[in-house]
């Protein structure tokens, strides 16, 4: 294919400067792709990349610290909210920011999580939340929805046998120390410039030391769903939104 | 010269006092009997008004670990303390931290076990401490503090081994030792050292925000290919060589002329040594080895007195015998090797441990 030199004039849209040429191993469709793009957009426009310690989990994103060209730290499987409360209060001045899965964080680290919000460490969770386990191949994760088939749950998620799925976010939201709870998706153009405000307004308030921020990303797996990228996508909007809606749920200050 | 500045205080309480004296920036921990003053005297002291020490009170000993992974992976100095069921919770991060090469302190007071066990001091953890504490081939660097002058010396002692080989340094002390009020001759206040000091020190390595470096900085253990994890594992393994070769420390008390070797670390040193002067009254050669890294041990320093010719060797433990292993390995046959110890909490004394030398190796 021959190279077509763009005039910068035309150019309307380049890889962001701050995205590494290391390839992904994000399968097609995936969601990770365009919320780590929307990070690395907002990091560079905040000018923050030399203050920035980001967190990585365990799960399809652990090589998040492979993409994004700032200092990250590779949490355990969960404690991604105590690590960055540690490097936090030792860096008050960085942004400091997790990116967690649903098994990751509403699963094994539930109580970092948690607990993290509740004392109002001025930290950002980005919380991925495709109802699975990704990584190790589709398992039920606490947001399975009922129903959902998935390798532990082959006959659909049964209450019963399996439990009940919960909104993370809510739960997260009632907390004082929590202050800014946002769901955003990436599903489609208008959604991707949304969520990207909402990262912005985050880590603005992280920075200005309001409290806990936490952009839960409702996110498609069509690997683990076993769907086309646009079958995904179709099924999202259809089964995982009306489960959990997409808006801000808090925006606060601390309380007095 | 200024005067001395001499405390009495509780192990526990020096613990606090020598973190923030050595310019520690963050103290992360869980409150569990017998080592809850450290935190309550970090708390009363009020570091962060001070030097700006970050002391937190965490959720879980889970939490207070990878607090202390997060801190050390941006170079700070940082530490955390617990007793026996704590650290076995912290078992998957001092792993992590093993493998991504972070220097920190952690200190264990121990308590009896297994299980929720008791709240009484006890040795049991030593295996924990010196053979495992977590999945995969690492080692922590384990200091033994035998008096509350060696619980406040190991603070600072601790944290410069673990910077000097970026290796999790861990005080092995019990709740005897942690609980015991002695004299201690306090340290000079050492500032914390700088954002711009650290980025020079650590600048390598801390993931501490890029500033005007230009690559990134990773703190991570995951390698999927076997050959850089085995690379990553022949690192590890060359420094605990060099570890070995450079950092043992030990000492001897009365092993001269000695024709029987005691062994044992901590409190349980301490009274071995007023069972070799009661030997020593009744006409026995007794001598005490005493070793201060648990890891490295002292194993060249056993042998050689097995060479010269002692006759017998028994190390004395508040435990079911696990050190001796250790001391079997240093020996290799070539005098006889017992153990004496209590467990679930129960102290020996000086007498008990000279009648159980006299049943296991005079007879």
């Amino acid at each position: 294919m021959a190279e077509v030199e763009i005039k910068v004039e035309n150019l309307v849209y380049a890889k962001p400067r701050l995205i590494t040429d290391t390839v992904m191993h994000y399968c097609p469709g995936c969601s990770h792709g365009t919320v780590h793009k929307l990070i690395a957009e907002v990091i560079d426009e905040m000018g923050l990349e030399g203050k920035t310690i980001a967190v990585s989990p365990v799960g399809c994103s652990v090589f998040a610290y492979n993409y994004i060209d700032v200092d990250w730290i590779e949490a355990a499987h969960g404690r991604a909210c105590a690590v960055a409360t540690a490097a936090k209060r030792l860096h008050p001045n960085s942004l400091v920011f997790t990116y967690q899965g649903d098994g990751d964080l509403a699963a094994i680290g539930t109580a970092e999580t948690i607990h993290a919000a509740a004392r109002g460490e001025n930290i950002v969770t980005i919380f991925i939340n495709n109802a699975i386990y990704g990584m190790t191949g589709g398992q039920m994760s606490p947001t399975t929805l009922l129903g959902m088939k998935t390798a532990t749950t082959p006959y659909g998620r049964d209450a019963a046998l399996n439990g009940f799925p919960y909104k993370v976010s809510d739960m997260i939201a009632h907390l004082d120390g929590a202050t800014y709870i946002t769901r955003q998706s990436v599903h489609t153009p208008a959604n991707v410039r949304k969520c990207k405000k909402a990262i912005r307004k985050a880590f603005e308030n992280s920075l200005a030391g309001n409290g806990y921020s936490m952009v839960e990303v409702v996110a498609t797996c069509n690997s683990g769903w076993k769907m086309t990228p646009v079958e995904a996508n179709k099924w999202m909007e259809e089964n995982l939104l009306p489960a959990y809606p997409l808006g801000d749920i808090k925006c606060s200050t601390l309380p007095k | 010269m200024a005067e001395k500045e001499v405390k009495l205080m509780k192990g526990n309480e020096v613990i606090a006092h020598a973190a923030v004296r050595c310019g520690c920036d963050g103290y992360f921990g869980y409150p569990i009997t017998p080592q809850s003053e450290v935190m309550e005297t970090l708390m009363e002291l009020k570091p962060w008004e001070s030097t700006g020490m970050v002391v937190l009170q965490a959720e879980s000993e889970v939490s207070s670990i990878n607090m202390v992974y997060g801190g050390a992976a941006t170079g700070k100095k940082v530490m955390t303390s617990s007793s026996s069921p704590g650290v076995s919770l912290m078992s998957e991060g001092l792993s992590y931290l093993a493998a991504c090469e972070l220097p920190c302190l952690v200190v264990n007071c121990q308590r009896g076990g297994p299980g929720l066990g008791t709240i009484q001091p006890s040795q049991g953890d030593y295996f924990q401490a010196c053979k495992g504490g977590g999945h995969g081939d690492f080692h922590l660097l384990v200091l033994a503090p035998a008096s509350v002058q060696e619980m406040y010396d190991f603070v600072g002692l601790g944290f410069d081994l673990a910077f000097k080989y970026r290796i999790p340094a861990l005080l092995l002390a019990d709740g005897a030792i942690g609980q015991m009020m002695e004299k201690v001759v306090f340290s000079p206040q050492l500032p914390r050292r700088s954002d711009e000091q650290i980025a020079q020190e650590c600048g390598s390595w801390a993931a501490c925000g890029k500033g005007s470096r230009k690559e990134r900085n990773v703190a991570t253990s995951l390698f999927l290919q076997p050959d850089e994890l085995e690379v990553l594992n022949d690192r590890l393994q060359a420094k605990y060589r060099e570890i070995e070769a450079n950092e043992v420390r030990y000492e001897e008390f009365m092993c001269d002329d000695a024709e029987y070797i005691l062994v044992a670390f901590g409190s349980s040193a301490r009274i071995c040594s007023a069972t070799v002067e009661m030997a020593r009254e009744q006409g026995i050669k007794l001598g005490l080895l005493r070793p201060i890294t648990l890891y490295p041990f002292p194993y060249e320093p056993l042998k050689q007195m097995a060479e010269r010719g002692v006759k017998g060797f028994m190390s004395v433990e508040l435990n079911a015998g696990q050190m001796v292993e250790d001391v079997r390995l240093a020996i290799e046959g070539k005098a006889p090797v017992t153990h004496y110890g209590r467990t679930g909490g129960v102290i020996f004394n000086p007498e008990s441990v000279l009648e159980a030398l006299k049943t296991n190796l005079l007879k």
